[in-house]
């Protein structure tokens, strides 16, 4: 029985953070989020040299032979450094690949596993992050199976002001293209691939709000008012207390979503269903609080929480609201 | 992660289970009956080393080392069996813990067996009238007697639940009325059946009065050996803060709000109401905290199991746990609508077993008030959580 993480655990989150550390500081988010760009090649370099794209892989396809847990770990940090890069559609992707049964789609995982062929989501939405980076974009078939779709020809990639500055989004319609067929529609593994997103993008929420928290309470602790720090206040405590229930409790379940999808859990999708609605709920709240909890300099550009608020409007929405996940969730409990 | 417990840990669930088939077979037995067969069962329990694990053997335990698991194992199949386990109360959960940590050899000869064994009931004597949130205010007063042997108690408690049927008192006294108010609280043991002690039942907003609710004591000269003071004079209050971590952590901490969380599904299937998007979309809201309570008690016994510090969550179980309850009340209130407008026939009385509808969620609907103040206020673990959890600096009236 084991239910919370192991040192090597946190070695992983702990190597993450401090690679976004050297690489991703708050300067360059800043240069990112005013840029024209929507991939930013050092900090994806930097997290692929540690193996995150083969992560979750088997030993035997030169992954690190750790599971869904772990790569959700990465996310967590990645969303708490609000990182940019398709992140978690490489490990998804990468995933997908190493079930394929397709030999000529399987030869496209050395190149995700590496890093070296960058891959994104385009699933259930015209808008992908980093589009006019990625070379693979792994979308539905129309039919409701999976494939991925080489960049190039057929790919129409249209420019929007995108709201998440961290992850930029394009718009992208695909006419004729070259695609690799993953999963036949009906194939559980469509479902599977569509949890391990959820989980991840969880991960990530869980990641990004326990960042502001952390801010606020830091922020708490050093800013004086009335001759005190207003850390002292009980309002403001009990806020921030507030905020610390609302994310530290859901961490379990997110690890929860993960394993069960590792283990092959019979409630496996339902708990990433209520992992992806949850902590996206959480994400909402906690980003709103940390604002308020700042007073006017959380309402600045400058100061950067506005970054992860704007990042938890792309994961609410991502692979749909946490209504409609609540909604599938109910439906998967037989209510 | 691992869910499953170890092949070490099966066999053991083997073991429990052949106890609990020989051992447990209550059958038709009802009353006295079978009282005196759950007492024969609780001394096997504790002969098998199952129950009163902390406890030394020379008082009625069963002397186990420390295994969260194997705790955890025993819970689980007494459970399935319905088999009685440890008493619950203030006796065996505050009273033994301090006196095994704090008491004297005399105190622990004196109670420890017959606490465990149910003969002596304890009622807490810590609230005042005057002294709520900020305990360490307490006034009742205790005076040594002039011969030094016995301390003569003035003053009044309140809110102590079992009040009416406890033997006896575990109590903070003010004896040293000019050192400050932490130092100068001592911690005694008293026997209530003697003329100095008179209480009154508190009737609670649920309508409960009786013997079950919670009451108020008056002390006029009442009396306690000098013996059965625990801890140093003017310790009293380090002394309450004495808990004893034993096996404390169970996975089966989440239970009971899962349970009651399904009995909500049921109760909006019974009032035709599952089929609403907006009722299952507040299903499905509470029912992601009640799964993130439940997954982080896992991570709490794992933290338990491993000799790991949990860190912060476990500041935070207590106000989840009475906001999820709240939440849920108010959902079972819009789900019973006009049904919640007439108490169950019987409301108040406990051991009441007539029918009961759909307002019997009242019950739930009120009691859930009384988490966010029992056992420590919600502002109190916001306190706490702020405070302990993310360091935040201290009231500095408190």
């Amino acid at each position: 029985m084991r239910f919370h993480l192991t040192s090597e655990q946190i070695a992983i989150q702990d190597a993450v953070k401090g690679t976004l550390g050297e690489c991703w500081g708050m300067d360059r988010l800043h240069a990112f989020a005013d840029g024209e760009a929507d991939f930013d090649a050092d900090s994806w370099q930097a997290l692929m040299a540690l193996g995150v794209g083969a992560l979750a892989l088997p030993e035997a396809e030169g992954g690190a032979g750790l599971g869904l847990l772990d790569a959700a770990l990465v996310c967590e940090m990645v969303g708490a450094a609000a990182a940019p890069g398709p992140v978690i559609g490489q490990i998804v992707t990468a995933l997908a690949l190493a079930a394929c049964a397709n030999p000529s789609t399987r030869a496209l995982l050395p190149g995700v596993a590496s890093g070296e062929t960058v891959a994104t989501l385009a699933l259930d939405s015209q808008l992908v992050q980093s589009a006019r980076a990625a070379q693979l974009f792994l979308a539905d078939d129309g039919a409701g199976g999976l494939q991925l779709i080489e960049a190039g020809d057929g790919i129409a990639i249209e420019a929007v002001s995108p709201t998440d500055r961290s992850r930029p989004v394009s718009k992208v319609s695909f006419g004729t293209v070259t695609a690799h067929p993953l999963f036949a529609p009906g194939d559980p593994m469509v479902q599977r691939i569509r949890d391990a997103a959820l989980v991840l993008i969880a991960a990530d929420a869980l990641g990004g709000a326990q960042h502001c928290t952390d801010l606020s309470v830091d922020y708490a602790r050093t800013r004086e008012q009335f001759g005190q720090p207003i850390a002292r206040f009980q309002a403001l405590k009990h806020q921030l207390a507030h905020m610390a229930l609302d994310v530290e409790p859901a961490r379990a379940l997110v690890w929860y979503a993960a394993y069960a999808w590792d283990a092959g859990l019979d409630d496996a999708s339902r708990a990433a269903a209520q992992a992806k609605a949850h902590l996206c709920e959480v994400y909402t709240r906690t980003t709103r609080a940390a604002i308020a909890a700042h007073g006017g300099i959380g309402y600045t550009w400058e100061y950067g929480l506005n970054y992860w608020f704007r990042r938890s409007v792309l994961n609410r929405a991502w692979l749909g609201s946490p209504a409609q996940h609540r909604a599938r969730a109910a439906q998967l409990a037989g209510w | 992660m691992d869910l499953s417990y170890g092949a070490a840990a099966e066999e053991f669930r083997g073991e429990v289970r052949a106890f609990l088939s020989a051992n447990w077979q209550p059958g038709e037995r009802r009353g006295n009956e079978l009282k005196d067969y759950v007492r024969d069962f609780r001394r096997q329990g504790v002969e098998a080393g199952y129950l009163y694990r902390a406890v030394p053997r020379a008082y009625g335990g069963s002397e186990q080392p420390v295994d969260v698991i194997r705790a955890q194992v025993i819970r689980e199949e007494f459970g399935r069996a319905r088999a009685p386990m440890e008493l619950g109360g203030n006796g065996v959960n505050m009273t033994v813990p301090t006196l095994l940590e704090r008491g004297t050899q005399e105190q622990k000869d004196l109670f420890i067996r017959k606490t465990i064994e149910g003969e002596y009931i304890w009622g807490q004597g810590y609230s005042e009238p005057g002294s709520g949130s900020d305990l360490a205010s307490v006034r009742t007063k205790a005076e040594l007697s002039p011969d030094g042997t016995k301390w003569i108690v003035n003053g009044q408690k309140i809110w102590t639940s079992q009040g009416m049927q406890s033997t006896h008192m575990f109590m903070l006294v003010r004896t040293e009325p000019d050192a400050p108010k932490h130092d100068g609280i001592t911690y005694l043991l008293m026997d209530l059946n003697q003329p100095g002690v008179t209480r009154r039942p508190i009737r609670q907003m649920t309508g409960e009065q009786g013997n079950d609710t919670f009451c108020e004591f008056f002390f006029d000269n009442a009396e306690t050996p000098v013996s059965w003071q625990v801890g140093e004079r003017g310790q009293g209050w380090y002394v309450s803060r004495t808990t004893l971590k034993h096996e404390r952590a169970s996975i089966g901490s989440a239970d009971g709000l899962g349970n009651q969380f399904r009995k909500l599904v049921e109760l909006a299937k019974e009032m035709g109401r599952l089929d609403d998007p907006l009722v299952r979309d507040r299903l499905g809201e509470i029912e992601g905290r009640v799964l993130s309570h439940r997954y982080s008690s896992f991570r709490l016994f794992s933290c338990a199991a491993a000799g790991d510090d949990p860190g912060a969550i476990q500041l935070m179980m207590k106000l989840l746990l009475t906001e999820i309850g709240h939440d849920m009340a108010l959902l079972a209130q819009d789900l019973i609508g006009e049904e919640g407008l007439t108490e169950p026939a019987g409301a108040g009385a406990r051991g009441y077993r007539g029918p009961r509808g759909p307002n019997k969620w009242l019950d739930q609907i009120m009691g859930s008030l009384g988490n966010s103040i029992a056992g420590g206020t919600s502002n109190i673990q916001r306190n706490i959580i702020g405070e302990r959890g993310l360091g935040l600096p201290r009231d500095s009236a408190a």
